[in-house]
């Protein structure tokens, strides 16, 4: 037994590229599976949600104007940097998910690549997701994808480290900025992929992770009108899911449906599709 | 739609004109910049850059708060830029609001340029008389160079005839003074609209046409210097004239000036290389320039406390 | 005094070349069979950099089984997410050892630093992070699910841009799972057998990619290998004939990036300051020495006098010289052999009656080097416009209308690019669809991109490089007869 008294970490929220704690100063408690303590982490108000908004809006700006290539860069760093980070990851998801070494080691690699296999799509999807039309008239038409903006997304609740990054990775390839709430009981994880987003030249704002009850935050994304679209993967409660949607309805978003797919599993398009608009374009051919 | 006779003077007139010159690739231009931005300039090359920048500095202030003792330390500085080293070159000119200009040419006697900014700079919006007025106070106060600012309204509003003739009334209110037309590009914001606000200055008498007033988000660039330093050489193809070039506010260091002096020498050519027809809006430029004139001279990286803040 | 650019050159202290190189095989490099070396030179300067080996039949049988070994046991089992790591970690080292590659392959090559630092290396580098996502994803190539590799790929390429199009050829050959053995040109080894320990750092499974160096014999026994699956050429249009002939018959499937004659087409309305840089980047840029190169400039009639007026000026600032100096434009030429072709052709402008002009630029005493150099009152039928150069030489040619621009810039059995400066888009969408040529660019020139696929039309080659398109030249597309053409793969 080590008889070092280690140094605990405080756990903030991430917006904005920072560390803020919750402008109400809440917190809640977080448990492992033993239900051993882990850590008090900040319990997001709406408040938070608001100033998220508001990062994740400065943040699309920059990030919808960098290279495709560029997009890909940073997120095949973060996966860079996640690698290097592998131990941490897997006793975090350990303790978040209560799996043993093999299982939390496999979603843990498996993350990573996830990542890898996202990032290599940057520079790739507006080829498969885009065309030339072949318009009966003297015109060039063509269909590009586009970033929607800024997507509020309801993390999976199991699935802590991976079924995150499954969802986070497809919003920003294609060029959005995410707000996250990251799962309620399993939170800790997602704040150790925020580290990782810190260090990986993420421009600020692209990313945003609110931790604590998305019954109380995430209505107030669903209704906010600057925010282009929500993913409600990670709602477990029929009655929430279906308030969520009603509330998007009020600013047209575009809203993903609950949903707890294999996460190990290599995913298809579906993602990648869901959080871009398609521009049609048409210009005359004539001398 | 103009007629045969109708002189270049008028909107329509101008309009034609200035519309039939060929438009800017921006995209083209920047890349121009960007590759010209990669030219190494070290040794004798590098010091002598430095001392051409120092020359070519108009050594500005344009605050609210300026005072007669303010602009009496930058001139003391813009006189003699590095009191440890009497070989530092002196300034182009110091650049000051109309009212200040006694105090100023009281400072620099007949050693220095003193220019005045004036017609209600920075943003021009006053009545014409008005802005002569302020001219002809700035010039009886001592000012040899006017910095005016053109109508940006009448010019995104297409009327070019206003513009040029505010422009002709200014320099015939300047008298002897020799006239920068400012045509605030980053208000302008294309390059195509550069493109005809200078040649427009130009044909209304500017003596220099000149980036910016410093006072909005976006001064000189790179490229816009390029488009204005295209637009002085075919202007000298034309007329055998020679207008100058003033690329003013956001140049900082001397990776900045030099990368400027780059694009003249690349662009309008060598006959620009000179204070006669190029300056630097700057305040805290200078500075950097005179660290970096240390260090070539010391061997080593010099710091703020060697240069002096007024 | 005047504004002078005092020297600025980049320091050769970072490379270290090593008196002598073997062929890469297997993961290792080995002594060639024969013993046989051949010299390679730096064409600024004449002085010999290194030697390198000559592969005989037995070296290049030996390469083959190292790649077909590699490609049964290794590389066709491993998924494309693995596949896609080792692309990673190639693309990677090129970016942290990009300063040591620009300045090895201006050392070989001729060409100044300031491209080799700002475009061959980092090209290559997003080459290989390009086709490293796709690895894993081939379902989505266009091609159905599942596409399969080819198997082993025989590359031979050029020397203007040698790691470059190494970077072309290797990169999706290897992200498509093939195994590849390359022979780079014999007066530009050097940046490939650096590459060849960069795929050692990468812990590439040996056999995956070989280098093997040589001249033409060397390259004809890649090509006549019947345990190579395909072969990728660039070259000149000769070459790839004689190649097309060799193949056919077999089952080999080949894809050819041949010569051009590009023309570049300026409008009365074209932004004419950027249509001038457009001009120079277009044929001076490397020398001149590129196959897309826009080396016939078809200028309305119009604006013509102008234009030359603009172009010349220009030129005037070209900096020609040592191509280490981060200050130079021109670099040298890559070899004697190529400097005498473009000297009879010149000599063939002037005889034929064309007006030349050239840029005042000094000559050094040693090495290579050809100036900047225009031919005015040019015509269809003069040599200058209808053989490819491949150096620093424009032939101007005028034009009256869309039409005739059109007929003039397709009048060639060449179609690799073609240039369009106008500023009015609905002409820019005419021309680019009834010019004959695989890449156009409008109001820009010569611009690369690992996702935009390049290739040519007509006798400039067939198969693309780059982007969704490029992927299919390395998979297999079906087994309906009509694919077992060349270049259809």
């Amino acid at each position: 037994m080590n008889d070092r008294v280690e140094v605990r970490k405080t756990y903030k929220l991430f917006i904005g590229g920072a560390f803020p704690r919750s402008e109400s100063g809440r917190t809640y408690e977080v448990h492992d599976t033993d239900d051993k303590f882990l850590a008090n982490a900040a319990k997001g108000s709406r408040k938070d949600a608001r100033d998220a908004v508001l990062a994740a809006r400065k943040g699309f700006a920059a990030w919808s104007a960098a290279t495709a290539y560029n997009r890909g860069q940073v997120l095949y760093r973060v996966a860079e940097v996640m690698e290097g980070r592998r131990e941490q990851f897997i006793a975090d998801v350990q303790a978040a998910e209560g799996l043993g070494d093999k299982k939390s080691a496999r979603v843990v690699d498996t993350s990573i690549d996830r990542l890898v296999w996202y990032a290599g799509w940057a520079d790739k999807y507006a080829q498969v997701l885009g065309n030339t039309n072949p318009v009966a008239g003297p015109y060039f038409n063509f269909s590009i994808p586009e970033p929607t903006g800024v997507v509020a997304a309801i993390a999976p609740q199991d699935s802590s480290l991976l079924g995150l990054v499954s969802v986070i990775a497809p919003i920003v390839v294609t060029g959005n900025a995410a707000i996250v709430i990251a799962s309620t009981l399993r939170p800790i994880p997602a704040i150790t992929f925020t580290e990782v987003l810190a260090t990986s030249d993420v421009p600020p704002g692209v990313i945003n992770m609110l931790t604590g009850d998305p019954a109380e935050i995430a209505p107030w994304l669903a209704s906010h009108g600057d925010v282009n679209a929500i993913d409600l993967t990670g709602v477990t409660s029929t009655e929430l899911a279906k308030k969520l949607e009603i509330e998007a309805a009020g600013t047209v978003k575009r809203v993903r449906r609950p949903a707890q797919p294999n996460w190990l599993s290599t995913p298809d398009l579906g993602r990648l599709g869901a959080f871009v608009e398609t521009k049609t374009v048409w210009h005359p051919l004539g001398a | 739609m103009r007629t045969i006779a109708e002189p270049l003077t008028t909107t329509s007139a101008l309009r034609e004109f200035l519309h039939g010159l060929p438009g800017v690739d921006e995209v083209g231009i920047k890349a121009r910049a960007t590759a010209l931005g990669t030219r190494s300039i070290k040794n004798d090359s590098k010091s002598w850059a430095i001392d051409m920048a120092i020359r070519m500095v108009d050594l500005t202030t344009l605050e609210g708060m300026d005072t007669p003792g303010k602009v009496r330390a930058m001139c003391a500085k813009a006189l003699r830029p590095d009191p440890t080293d009497p070989t530092a070159p002196s300034v182009a000119a110091v650049c000051v609001y109309g009212d200040m200009a006694p105090v100023a040419r009281a400072a620099v006697g007949d050693n220095l340029h003193v220019a005045a900014v004036a017609t209600a700079f920075p943003s021009g919006r006053a009545s014409l008389a008005v802005k002569l007025q302020d001219v002809r106070d700035a010039v009886a106060g001592g000012a040899d160079e006017i910095d005016m600012v053109i109508d940006r309204g009448a010019f995104l509003a297409g009327n070019y005839g206003l513009v040029h003739e505010q422009i002709v009334a200014v320099k015939a209110a300047c008298g002897l003074a020799h006239l920068k037309v400012i045509l605030e590009t980053g208000e302008l914001r294309t390059l195509d609209n550069v493109r005809r606000a200078s040649w427009l200055a130009m044909m209304a008498g500017a003596d220099f046409i000149k980036t910016s007033t410093g006072k909005v988000p976006v001064a000189a660039t790179p490229a816009v210097t390029i488009v204005m330093l295209q637009a002085v050489r075919d202007y000298y193809e034309l007329t055998q004239t020679r207008i100058g070039v003033k690329p003013a506010g956001g140049i900082r260091t001397s990776k900045d000036a030099i990368k400027y002096l780059v694009l003249v020498k690349e662009t309008a050519g060598e006959a620009w290389l000179t204070p006669d027809l190029f300056r630097f809006g700057a305040s805290t430029l200078l500075n950097d320039l005179l660290m970096q004139r240390q260090r070539m001279a010391v061997g080593h990286y010099s710091g703020p406390d060697y240069v002096t803040i007024d | 005094m005047t504004f002078e650019y005092a020297p600025a050159p980049e320091s050769r202290a970072i490379v270290s070349i090593a008196p002598s190189y073997g062929l890469f095989i297997n993961g290792e490099f080995v002594d060639p069979t024969s013993g046989t070396t051949f010299k390679t030179v730096n064409p600024a300067t004449e002085e010999v950099l290194a030697e390198i080996s000559e592969a005989n039949q037995s070296d290049v049988n030996a390469a083959v089984n190292s790649a077909r070994r590699a490609y049964d046991r290794v590389w066709s089992v491993m998924n494309g997410r693995d596949r896609a790591k080792y692309l990673f970690r190639i693309a990677r080292l090129l970016q942290e050892r990009a300063r040591e590659f620009a300045v090895l392959e201006t050392l070989d090559n001729g060409k100044p630093i300031r491209e080799s630092r700002d475009i061959d290396v980092p090209l290559a580098a997003a080459h290989f992070f390009y086709h490293a996502g796709w690895a894993d994803k081939l379902d989505y190539a266009g091609l159905g699910p599942n596409p399969q590799a080819l198997g082993v790929a025989g590359q031979i390429i050029p020397w203007n841009f040698p790691l470059l199009m190494l970077a072309w050829k290797i990169a999706p050959a290897l992200a498509c799972g093939n195994t590849v053995v390359l022979k780079p040109a014999e007066s530009t080894s050097l940046t490939a057998l650096l590459f060849a320990e960069i795929c050692q750092q990468a812990d590439l499974p040996p056999g995956v990619v070989n280098i093997i160096t040589g001249a033409g014999d060397t390259g004809r026994m890649i090509v006549e290998h019947d345990g190579i699956d395909k072969i990728a050429f660039t070259g000149s249009t000769e070459v790839g004939k004689s190649i097309a002939r060799a193949l056919a018959g077999t089952s080999r499937k080949l894809t050819l990036e041949l010569g051009g004659k590009a023309a570049n087409i300026v409008f009365d309305d074209a932004p004419i300051d950027q249509a001038v840089e457009g001009i120079v980047d277009g044929i001076f840029f490397n020398q001149g020495h590129v196959c897309c190169a826009g080396s016939r400039l078809l200028l309305q009639e119009s604006i013509a006098e102008e234009t030359i007026d603009a172009l010349k000026r220009r030129l005037q600032t070209l900096r020609l010289g040592d191509p280490l100096d981060k200050n130079t434009d021109i670099g040298a030429i890559n070899s004697r052999e190529q400097l005498n072709k473009i000297d009879e052709l010149i000599k063939s402008g002037d005889d034929e009656g064309a007006q030349r002009w050239t840029a005042p630029c000094e000559i050094p005493d040693k090495g290579w080097w050809c100036a900047p150099t225009i031919f005015t009152n040019v015509t269809q039928a003069h040599r200058i416009a209808r053989e490819e150069i491949f150096g620093p030489v424009l032939s101007v040619l005028t034009f009256r209308t869309p039409d005739e621009a059109i007929e003039k810039a397709n009048n060639t059995p060449f179609g690799l690019s073609a240039g369009i400066w106008t500023e009015k888009g609905s002409r820019i969408l005419m021309m680019a669809n009834e010019l004959r040529a695989g890449v156009i660019w409008a109001n820009t020139f010569n611009r690369f991109d690992p996702a935009s696929p390049f290739g040519g039309f007509k006798e400039s080659g067939f198969g693309r490089e780059g982007g969704i398109q490029g992927l299919s030249g390395y998979l297999q597309s079906g087994t309906d007869s009509d694919d077992q053409a060349k270049g259809m793969s």
